[in-house]
């Protein structure tokens, strides 16, 4: 007896608490920056492809659920060919956000990506691709990487020495 | 021989150093300048392990393992602190320029450099200060150069310069300025610059042909394979990714190519993926041409009932594909596709090699012989693993004598250098024309084939007379022949190297001759023959008649329906009498993986399996059969094994249908019962329901990626995995994971060993047989009992007629194969085609160098060539550049007439 009145009090108690529930959609929830929802391919400051076709998110995805084919541009820039994530596999774990070495691949707080047909859930890389340099703005991998990709000659990226000159045989 | 390690005690080979022992016990020590092929030369200081005087040491010393020999009760730590942090400081340093490229790299996830940094420890970088940068270079169409990667351990050019004898890549500069490149821009000039993309253990030299459809080690479907390319049968890794094949890789046999392929054998893939394959069966002259297999089979039923059917096998189809050809047409009906002068040769070959009186020799015996003798091939160009085997015959005979004279390990590379200096071993070259392995050379001399086999001859005479009848030879040529008599007297292992290139069996008889008449008690003489494709021993041992009997025998019996097996008939036979077969024939089915000219000719065209997309077995010119494995899987083309197409064919014939599957191995079975010479090939791989523990090996590495999103834009579902009835390897990353048997290693990985340099934990020992036995099936036997077999023919001198001239083939390493040149990069490397001739020829025929000649025989015109003077080609000789497209289907070794 006792113990149903108690049950009847607290849950009186609770018309006075902050709401939990939200009207989505109506109302939206505030998601963190690094929130691990919808995954784009983000562009560096010159506008460029970011992903440079390593493999690396696809070999850390644990669902094995990214495939993409790294290409070459005429300067020897590497970009992916053909780049796609099937969603209805993805599981956000962000691994592949971990694995990236270009700040390419991100997780950004959206996971409106419900669909009623399966097959719509297979992202090429024309859907995945943002005109914006995502959360890590500022960095260009091939500023920092030593080879010459048409971004920078050999020599002039950062912390780097001019070629060496291989007549010298000063120190 | 016991020694400790890290207190545990372990038994090793005497006379390895201490970084062998320690690989071959399984335990991880990281290096970089040692190569097991290339010996030690204690420069990058990685494989530093503390030695112990005795069990009271307790602080001992650091030293190179590599440096070191093992000794009796040697104790000795890895794991010790200071040498953990020695090898962990000597990886800092190098990695303070090493760029920060990874992910652009080509060579990351089977970078022996990562493995290295990994195994150390080394993981965060403390230098803060700006990285040295070079300039690179362009090498040519087959590597690619990023001389930033560089750490300087000096590896590629110990292999380009002292393993493989190039000389236009070398070292330049000074102190940390050191640069590996060549004097300027250029393509490289070795025929096995390939091998530096494996011999780099970072990404400095990369395959560039991979760079084209670039794909990382863990996402390729790897499976074993041979090579195709050249008779010799190298053991490569075909490796696959989205239905195309992406790369070849060396497969170590430690009897067959070892660490190292030549560049036909590794950048020729590409045919397989050639705009020109044929993916649809055709029944031609109809409005819709393209059929389906049920259509194929009732089409072929009502061609095949009709009339006798005759099969034209194929020294490049597998030993499978022309057994079935064979069961299909019966055997009386069956003939090799090539021409009745080869066809010749190749059963002499046969012959010879059967009668089990000398040895048929492998390449890692070659490169044991203490003296060479090669008559009448020019193998750089025909068998270029050959010529790389013959050079470090040569290059380590004085080094291995003088090794043994005064106690120096053989691995101890510089001091054998120093010691050896230009000092050689034996080898004479006796061929028609010049080849770059006459540099190393002690006799080389250039003459006509029948002079070439008078030399021989005359060899075997100095070494047994009384053997050789007929000897009228000239005092030039006995004086020749007591020269290189004296010298093969001498040796231990001597090797005799010939060829059919030639097309002349006076050659291969006078080698043979000699190699009998050096086989004496103590000395063991080996043998071998280079052949022009990769199954023409194969196809030879099946001992069918030549095209040319087909041929008579069409004409005067008519009405046959003629099955083609992968060959293009118009490679090896005069055009004219192609055509002459083929329009005696009623009806030409033609089975094949490339458009060529006999593939016009057909009215069915069936497409065919290459090496990539199906299994086989191959006959090496050692008579060792060896399987290679499908890569690609194969689920919507029509393309199949020819076999399959002709074993379902014979159904057809036979009205059976016992509606079991059929693999390669129960083809090899019922070989082995029809072709007694085969007896023993069905165990040359494990069969196809081999399993271990029930599991299949997988084809795939476990780090393999995107398996549910490759197929997804077609189906989200994933399909089944495509299944593979026919070997015990699966086309899944799930499967067996430890080390299977030899044959069927579809990749060499071990943990922390991404890279290529795992084969050691392959090994049974460093630069051994692999675990398990090498894989191949040696089908020749030594007879301890085989009686000396001298053919004793000796020809005539070689006449220089007026107006004709003898018709000989001029290979190249890189350009002359049929399939390969389908591959853009090494067509544009390939030679113009082009006749050389003598300035004496020149001057009879009133010609000058670059002169346009046309070359007519028996009234058939062949393209004209232009003509290059040659002073060491004899008079009388006009070489013409063979396997080009040009050159097809000459009628070499006849003398033909020359019209400017």
């Amino acid at each position: 007896m006792f113990s149903h009145i108690r049950t009847i009090w607290l849950t009186f108690l609770h018309l006075f608490k902050r709401h939990v529930t939200i009207q989505y959609p109506e109302e939206k929830i505030r998601l963190r920056p690094r929130w691990r929802g919808r995954i784009v391919l983000t562009k560096d400051p010159d506008g460029g492809e970011r992903c440079v076709g390593c493999y690396l998110c696809a070999v850390a995805c644990p669902v094995d659920c990214i495939a993409l084919q790294a290409t070459e541009d005429e300067n020897g820039r590497r970009y992916p060919e053909f780049f796609r994530i099937n969603f209805s596999r993805c599981i956000f774990c962000g691994y592949c956000e971990d694995a990236c070495p270009t700040y390419a691949i991100q997780l950004i707080p959206d996971f409106e990506m419900g669909e009623y047909n399966r097959q719509n859930l297979v992202f090429e890389k024309e859907d995945l691709l943002i005109n914006s340099q995502g959360k890590y703005p500022g960095y260009n991998f091939y500023k920092v990487a030593g080879m010459d990709a048409g971004v920078k000659q050999k020599g002039e990226g950062e912390n780097e020495d001019a070629p060496v000159d291989v007549h010298s045989l000063m120190p | 021989m016991f020694i400790h390690i890290d207190n545990k005690t372990y038994t090793v080979k005497a006379g390895k150093n201490l970084l062998e022992a320690c690989l071959t016990l399984d335990l991880d020590l990281p290096y970089f300048c040692w190569h097991p092929a290339m010996g030690s030369v204690g420069a990058c200081r990685q494989c530093a392990v503390k030695v112990y005087k005795d069990e009271n040491d307790m602080k001992g010393r650091l030293v190179m393992s590599c440096m070191e020999t093992v000794t009796e009760g040697l104790r000795l730590s890895i794991e010790d602190k200071t040498a953990k942090a020695f090898r962990e400081q000597v990886i800092e340093w190098l990695m303070t320029n090493h760029p920060h490229d990874c992910p652009v790299c080509d060579e990351g996830g089977a970078c022996h450099l990562q493995d290295m940094t990994v195994m150390t420890g080394h993981d965060y970088r403390r230098y803060n200060y700006k990285k040295r940068t070079y300039t690179n270079q362009y090498l040519g169409p087959l590597i690619n150069h990023e001389m930033n990667r560089c750490i300087q351990c000096y590896r590629c050019v110990r292999y380009y310069r002292d393993y493989a004898g190039g000389d236009d890549l070398n070292v330049f500069a000074a102190h940390n300025h050191v640069y590996f490149g060549r004097e300027k821009d250029g393509v490289l000039q070795s025929p096995f610059s390939g091998n530096l993309s494996e011999v780099c253990p970072t990404g400095v030299f990369t395959d560039k042909t991979l760079k084209e459809h670039y794909t990382r080690k863990w996402d390729l479907t790897m499976a074993p394979s041979v090579c195709n390319h050249c008779s010799v049968g190298c053991n490569t890794i075909a490796a696959e990714r989205y239905g195309q094949l992406r790369c070849m890789l060396n497969r170590y046999n430690g009897d067959v190519n070892g660490y190292f392929l030549c560049d036909r054998g590794r950048f020729g893939y590409e045919f397989v993926n050639s705009e020109n394959r044929i993916k649809q069966a055709l029944i031609r002259s109809r409005t819709n041409e393209a059929a389906t297999e049920s259509e194929i089979m009732e089409h072929v039923q009502s061609l095949i009932s009709m009339s006798k059917v005759v099969g034209i096998g194929s020294p490049r189809a597998s030993l499978e594909s022309n057994f079935a050809l064979m069961q299909l047409v019966g055997k009386e009906n069956f003939y090799q596709g090539i021409s009745e002068d080869e066809a010749h040769l190749n059963r002499l070959v046969v012959e010879m090699l059967r009668s089990g009186c000398v040895h048929s020799v492998s390449l890692k015996e070659i490169e044991q012989a203490d003296a060479v003798l090669i008559i009448g091939e020019d193998i750089w160009n025909t068998a270029p693993m050959m010529a790389l085997a013959v050079r470090q015959a040569v290059v380590k005979t004085a080094a291995s004598q003088a090794s043994q004279e005064i106690k120096i390990p053989v691995w101890l590379d510089s001091a054998i250098k120093e010691l050896a200096q230009e000092e050689k071993g034996f080898l004479a070259t006796l061929t028609i024309a010049t080849s770059p392995i006459d540099d190393i050379a002690t006799h080389s001399w250039h003459a006509a084939p029948d002079d070439l086999a008078r030399l021989g001859f005359a060899i075997a005479s100095y070494l047994q007379p009384g053997k050789i009848v007929n000897t009228d030879f000239s005092e030039a040529l006995l004086d020749k022949a007591k020269k290189i008599g004296d010298a093969l007297k001498k040796a231990k292992n001597p090797v005799v190297i010939t060829g059919t290139s030639c097309y002349n069996d006076n050659v291969i008889k006078a080698a043979f001759d000699v190699a009998v008449a050096l086989n004496t008690g103590e000395r063991k003489t080996s043998f071998s023959c280079v052949m022009t494709e990769c199954n023409s021993m194969g196809l030879a041992m099946m001992g069918s008649p030549s095209f040319s009997v087909a041929n008579e025998n069409i004409k005067t019996n008519g009405h046959a329906t003629a099955v083609i097996l992968e060959n293009d008939v118009y490679k090896h036979i005069p055009s004219a009498n192609a055509d002459e077969f083929f329009n005696s024939c009623d009806h030409v089915i033609v089975l094949d993986a490339l458009h060529n000219a006999t593939t016009e000719k057909a009215q069915v065209l069936l497409p065919a399996a290459t090496f990539a997309d199906g299994d086989g077995t191959l006959v090496n010119n050692e008579g060792r059969a060896q399987r290679f494995f499908q890569v690609i899987p194969n689920t919507t083309s029509q393309v199949q094994e020819s076999w399959r197409w002709l074993k379902k064919l014979q159904t057809l014939k036979l009205h059976t249908l016992n509606g079991h599957a059929l693999h390669p191995d129960d083809l090899l079975r019922e070989m082995e019962t029809a072709l007694p010479q085969f007896e023993g090939i069905t165990n040359v791989s494990p069969k196809h329901d081999f399993t271990i523990h029930g599991e299949k090996i997988p084809r795939e590495p476990h780090r393999y990626s995107g398996r549910t999103a490759i197929l997804a834009n077609k189906n989200v579902s994933e399909p089944k995995p495509f299944n593979d009835g026919d070997s015990p390897l699966s086309f899944t990353m799930e499967g067996y994971k430890g080390t299977p048997p030899s044959g069927v290693v579809p990749f060499f990985w071990s943990p922390g060993w991404n890279s290529v340099q795992s084969v050691n934990k392959y090994q049974e020992e460093t630069n051994g047989a692999l675990r398990g036995g090498n894989p191949g099936l040696q089908l020749f036997k030594n007879k301890s009992d085989a009686r000396d077999l001298f053919f004793n023919d000796v020809p005539e001198s070689f006449v220089v007629a007026k107006d004709r001239w003898l018709l000989l083939p001029k290979y190249d390493a890189l350009g002359s194969g049929e399939l390969s040149s389908y591959t853009a990069a090494l067509k544009t490397l390939s030679p113009q085609p082009f006749a050389s001739m003598s300035t004496g020829s020149l001057q009879a025929l009133n010609a000058k160098d670059g002169d346009m000649l046309q070359i007519v025989d028996a009234g058939i015109m062949y393209g004209s060539l232009p003509v290059k003077a040659d002073e060491n080609v004899c008079d009388g000789v006009v070489l013409v550049t063979a396997g080009l497209r040009e050159s097809m289907g000459m009628s070499w070794g006849t003398r033909v007439q020359i019209k400017k």
